[in-house]
């Protein structure tokens, strides 16, 4: 019993870890309708920019957040304003192919750049370090510190989205663009800021990720599948329903890898599948 | 409009006559061409050898995988990155039939077709509770958990697959030659059955659906059906070239089987060519393979100039190269156009009285065939 406690806490800290993926995920689609298929290459592309400052400079991965999720900013915004910006419209087609060709990209430039062997993002003695509950339970310190991470981004961003100017333009742009613009929002300029913020999270989930596992450049399109079923588990349009569905996968995960280590993925995949069978709006959708 | 009918005389001229046709001349070329590429395809091997063989294998697989992907983004509106799941679905099915139950190979690959198109009917109304890029992923998810579970299936060989040694029994000239005619036989079904169901009221429908959602629905087209038949057909066609596919290369595994490769490569062939137009993948597939044949040796550099070159069309040329030619010359290689055709010539004998009139009737009536509806030539 105790033993099924401590999965589900891992599987809750690992939650965390997704729900950082997930919401940048659906940040640009509520904002813009713009499903980014290279959403995952660019955790893990945020993962080896990490690695020539952990790995060749030897700073502490935590220290070099800031630098990354700066990078990623400037990253977002560009790639939306020079390209995507120009493929949105009616048609969701291309910006779905555009964002495509980037992941491709992506990967072939990481691997020639990188090789395909394997990396990660020493932490040093934290890596293994933990916090003991009681007898049997022990949360590592890493997790944990991953998971308040993520729950103070969120609440970050919803304070940004709620009570900011910025954000009432992209809650204004994300509405209705047409009437936003007669207000003097430029929706061009906005949709860059949904993507530069989108690519903040997924920097600092990128270097998290890059710290718990060791990453390819083949592992992106895995964690594009694990935030996009945290959203739709999840229910689109709400930030906190976005967090839940990715503490759900988590768990899923977790009780599925304790079955058998192969089994971890699958059982997310599974727990996905079924909720879009019995609830296809999502668990806690705010809207319909 | 009162005023025309004045100057009619009593005893109307015979109405021109009037008749419907698709055909064009880019048309009546490509029909040539076609048959005499058809004939020079069968009889590859007769002047080519078994490695040409393969390679024209691979290449009808990778056109009828765009196709199909094309007759669904481009003509149903359905962006899926699942393909690959009815890719190795198909190669599963075909495993199962010809070498664990023993039936003929060859007629496996139509068995195996039908059963992945089967299995797709229960994945498509899954799936199709989501929208757009949402509906992408779900597609994705789909094959992925195909992927994982075939791995772990231990009857199947798991994770490293299986050979289709029954293969072996038959003599190689004869597997080889019967393979490659069931691909060319493959390819001609596929070019010649898209090209009839888009000609058909099905395909009326489903171009209506693709130009407007909203428009085709408002006709009474029920625009959810229609995306569940080319989703199915979709997965049949890719079924069949899973099937196909691995009967030639004789190893079925989960990860080269549900490669994600599958539906990249149909996408930049689809992409590239032209998207929602026949001709788009055919011309796709040829950059396709000349890139891949400029830069084999390259590798991952390969790939990325994919990539730059796709998101390059797709943000200069959302319509491809196919829809940029169409664009400034008006060539359809595969007309679908109803058009109506007028003969204004002769009305040589006539009462001299009518001479006005009928003069006014040949202005009216251009002899050159324009785009009409059916009501509009009949009122005469």
């Amino acid at each position: 019993m105790i033993e099924w406690l401590d999965t589900v806490i891992q599987g809750v800290l690992l939650g965390g870890l997704y729900a950082l993926f997930a919401i940048g995920l659906s940040v640009t689609y509520g904002v813009m309708r713009l499903v980014n298929i290279a959403h995952g290459d660019f955790i893990i592309l945020a993962a080896y920019l990490a690695l020539p400052l952990v790995g060749g400079l030897a700073w502490n991965p935590f220290a070099v957040i800031p630098a990354v999720a700066i990078v990623m900013f400037a990253l977002g915004y560009t790639l939306q304003r020079t390209l995507l910006n120009r493929t949105l419209g009616p048609d969701i087609l291309p910006p779905l192919l555009v964002t495509f060709g980037f992941s491709i990209v992506i990967q072939n430039g990481l691997r020639e750049a990188f090789s395909s062997d394997s990396r990660s993002l020493p932490l040093g003695a934290l890596e293994t370090a933990s916090l003991s509950l009681g007898d049997t339970i022990a949360v590592g310190w890493f997790p944990l510190i991953a998971f308040l991470v993520a729950v103070a981004l969120v609440f970050a961003l919803s304070f940004v989205l709620s009570r900011t100017n910025t954000g009432i333009a992209l809650r204004a742009t994300a509405d209705d663009p047409a009437t936003a613009a007669l207000t003097g929002i430029r929706s061009a300029h906005v949709y860059g800021l949904a993507m530069a913020m989108s690519f903040t999270l997924v920097a600092v989930g990128g270097v998290f990720s890059g710290i718990r596992t060791t990453f390819t450049p083949e592992s992106g399109p895995l964690s594009l599948l694990y935030s996009f079923e945290a959203v739709v588990i999840g229910g689109l349009g709400s930030l906190w329903g976005t967090f839940a569905g990715a503490v759900i996968l988590g768990v899923a995960q977790a009780i599925g890898a304790k079955f058998d280590a192969g089994f971890g993925i699958l059982t997310g995949h599974l727990v996905f599948l079924a909720v879009l069978l019995i609830r296809p709006n999502g668990l806690f959708a705010k809207t319909r | 409009m009162s005023h025309r009918s004045d100057l009619r005389s009593p005893v109307a001229p015979a109405a021109p006559a009037v008749r419907y046709e698709v055909a064009t001349r880019a048309g009546r070329i490509t029909a040539g061409a076609a048959v005499v590429a058809c004939l020079a395809l069968v009889a590859l091997p007769l002047w080519g050898d078994a490695a040409d063989a393969r390679f024209v294998i691979e290449v009808i697989c990778y056109i009828v995988l765009a196709q199909m992907w094309n007759l669904l983004a481009g003509y149903g509106g359905l962006v899926s990155i699942g393909q690959q799941g009815f890719v190795g679905l198909g190669a599963y099915a075909i495993l199962v039939f010809a070498q664990h139950w023993g039936l003929n190979p060859f007629w496996s690959i139509p068995i195996s077709g039908i059963v992945v198109a089967l299995c797709a009917v229960p994945i498509a109304k899954l799936v199709m509770r989501l929208r757009g890029g949402y509906f992408a992923v779900g597609t994705w998810v789909v094959a992925e958990v195909m992927r994982i579970s075939f791995s772990n299936l231990s009857v199947l060989g798991g994770g490293s697959g299986q050979s289709l040694t029954v293969m072996t029994q038959i003599e190689r000239a004869t597997r080889e030659n019967v393979t490659y005619w069931i691909a060319c036989a493959l390819l001609i079904a596929t070019i010649g059955g898209m090209y009839a169901l888009l000609r058909s009221r099905f395909g009326l429908a489903l171009m209506a659906v693709r130009d407007s959602e909203a428009a085709a629905e408002s006709q009474g087209i029920d625009v959810t059906a229609m995306k569940f038949r080319v989703f199915v057909l979709a997965a049949l066609g890719c079924g069949l070239v899973g099937a196909l596919y691995y009967l030639s290369v004789l190893r079925v595994a989960p990860n080269a089987s549900f490669d994600l490769n599958w539906v990249v490569v149909a996408i930049f062939i689809v992409v590239i060519g032209g998207i929602g137009t026949m001709e788009g993948p055919i011309v796709g597939a040829a950059v396709f393979f000349l890139l891949r044949w400029l830069l084999a040796d390259y590798g991952s550099v390969y790939w990325i100039a994919m990539g730059v070159v796709a998101i390059a069309v797709m943000v200069l040329f959302p319509k491809g190269l196919w829809g940029m030619v169409r664009g400034r010359t008006g060539i359809d290689l595969f007309p679908l156009q109803m058009r109506l055709a007028v003969e204004a010539e002769p009305i040589a004998p006539r009462p001299a009285g009518d001479s006005l009139a009928s003069s006014i009737r040949r202005e009216s009536m251009p002899s050159a065939p324009f785009t009409a509806s059916r009501s509009s030539g009949a009122d005469s």
